[in-house]
């Protein structure tokens, strides 16, 4: 993304922000709360634009194209997006909501989606677990295991980048080694960007780190350097918790 | 202290079954006989007479008054449920905070307190202005049942679709799903039990409206014979008969008003049991 600024009304959260996010891998954005980190990432798959009075300046570029003059829908197929508490579609059952990006925007046939079901659960690691009641009401799940079904819905839509927004801060520290480690298998095949306030699971999960602060871009680097070996004064006292 | 308070609300509860439960008494004491009587649900109404005269009385039945209720809040359901649900859809779905869905949701508050018999009287004026020949007809009967529809389907039906987290829209938007797809098939369908039921009070409601069919749908002894000729309706027939000197005729409205009560009891219990299982699935489990 280049100079990207983002408002609520005339409020800039995210100030002329640039950045050039690595391929494949994971790349985690850090920062105390109020950094304007989720309103970032949700400009990256232009949800932030659905808040009212909001406004994005500046462009934000998938391989070369400006996603900002594409189709909102089209740019949403493209880049997923998982949310910090689970949302599953609560009327729907786990099949139908894993296959639910494939039945409303294509006119996939059941082989296809019986597929498309199979790999994205195992790829969340969760098909063990439902494998033989897919039927079940998705609400039935564990608050993890829902967040692990959404991140199957968000890949079973063959995304390019899977945006994830503090995507454990609701979950029990079971839960949320499970699915570190599921990013950690992600990011073979997809570009994974995650936002998270925990420095340690930063860390633990991305190959390279941006940190934020008061809305704009302190320091992008990998994740090893930043941690280590940080050139930013303000990056070193946040790493090192001085405050945060 | 607690005593007393406990005392007067368990008096309260008493005081407010009573009304019910006296109208439930009378309704089946008087009506009970006519509605169990064979016929009651197949025949016309048997001729006026009075116990006075010495003839038999033949009570006969209320169909073409069942008939023609039915007919006319399918019908009046038909033109509001997609009405009020569409209005509702717009307020909350794409209108949300903005003038003119706030100017739609006070619209639909004023006319819920519209008078019934205005309502028919504002249908039978439109009709005698511009098709007079079927101002007493099926068709002007429904219509001014459907007025008095649509401020309730699309006031529980508005709620209903506010009850829907926006998480779930959120989900819906991420995946690149099309709104009106995401609008129809993933939140009306959550909102669903809320708008049935919206929908089941709206009927029950015009199911027991006598006053706009006055001017509207009319009467008719033969019931319902087609959309542009005045048709018989339940709470007309009670009106006429209960105000009438004949004895199988009073006998027959107490029969059609306790048919009322149940229908519309039927109706909030119905609700209700959907409300629960479905909103059971909603919260898990």
């Amino acid at each position: 993304m280049d100079h990207l600024s983002a408002f609520y009304g005339t409020k800039r959260a995210v100030e002329d922000l640039s950045l050039r996010i690595p391929n494949a891998g994971v790349t985690a954005i850090i920062g105390p709360s109020g950094c304007g980190k989720s309103t970032f990432i949700r400009c990256l798959n232009r949800m932030h634009e659905t808040a009212p009075k909001a406004r994005v300046e500046g462009s934000v570029r998938l391989d070369g194209e400006d996603i900002y003059a594409l189709e909102p829908t089209m740019v949403r197929r493209r880049i997923g997006m998982v949310f910090q508490r689970p949302n599953p579609f609560a009327t729907m059952s786990i099949y139908d909501n894993v296959s639910a990006a494939l039945r409303f925007n294509s006119r996939a046939r059941r082989a296809e989606l019986d597929a498309a079901v199979l790999r994205s659960l195992q790829q969340a690691a969760l098909w063990d677990e439902v494998k033989d009641t897919l039927d079940a009401a998705a609400t039935s799940l564990s608050g993890g295991q829902q967040q692990r079904l959404c991140i199957a819905r968000a890949i079973a839509a063959n995304p390019e980048v899977i945006l994830m927004d503090e995507p454990c801060s609701a979950l029990d520290p079971i839960s949320t080694a499970k699915i570190e480690d599921l990013i950690f298998a992600l990011k073979k095949e997809y570009t994974v960007v995650i936002v998270t306030h925990n420095m340690q699971q930063a860390a633990r999960v991305s190959d390279f780190t941006a940190f934020m602060y008061l809305g704009k871009l302190v320091e992008f680097g990998p994740t090893q350097s930043i941690f280590e070996q940080p050139k930013e004064k303000l990056t070193e006292s946040y790493i090192t918790g001085r405050f945060g | 202290m607690n005593y007393l308070m406990s005392a007067f609300t368990g008096l309260t509860i008493v005081v407010i079954l009573i009304p019910l439960g006296s109208i439930l008494y009378t309704a089946i004491v008087n009506g009970g006989a006519a509605v169990i009587s064979p016929g009651f649900f197949t025949e016309s109404p048997g001729l006026p007479c009075s116990s006075s005269s010495g003839q038999t009385c033949h009570l006969g039945g209320v169909a073409p008054a069942i008939s023609g209720t039915l007919v006319l809040i399918s019908l009046a359901a038909l033109i509001a449920v997609p009405i009020g649900v569409s209005a509702a859809i717009y307020v909350v779905e794409f209108g949300r905070n903005r003038p003119l869905g706030r100017f739609i949701s006070s619209v639909a508050d004023v006319l819920s307190g519209v008078p019934s018999i205005v309502a028919g009287a504002f249908v039978y004026a439109l009709f005698y202005a511009y098709a007079p020949a079927i101002a007493f007809s099926a068709l002007s009967g429904a219509l001014a049942l459907s007025v008095l529809m649509i401020p309730v389907v699309a006031r529980t039906s508005e709620e209903a679709l506010r009850t829907v987290p926006n998480a779930m829209r959120e989900a819906a938007v991420a995946l690149g799903i099309a709104k009106w797809k995401s609008t129809l098939r993933i939140v009306l369908v959550t909102a669903l039990p809320g708008v049935v039921t919206g929908v089941l009070l709206s009927v029950a409601r015009a199911a027991g409206e006598a006053a706009p069919l006055l001017l509207t749908a009319f009467g008719n002894p033969h019931g319902f014979q087609g959309l542009n000729l005045p048709v018989e309706a339940m709470p007309l027939q009670i009106f006429v008969f209960a105000t009438s000197p004949f004895a199988n005729w009073k006998e027959l409205a107490w029969g059609m008003a306790l048919v009322l009560i149940l229908l519309v009891l039927g109706m909030s219990v119905v609700s209700r049991l959907v409300i629960q299982r479905l909103a059971a699935r909603l919260q898990g489990g």
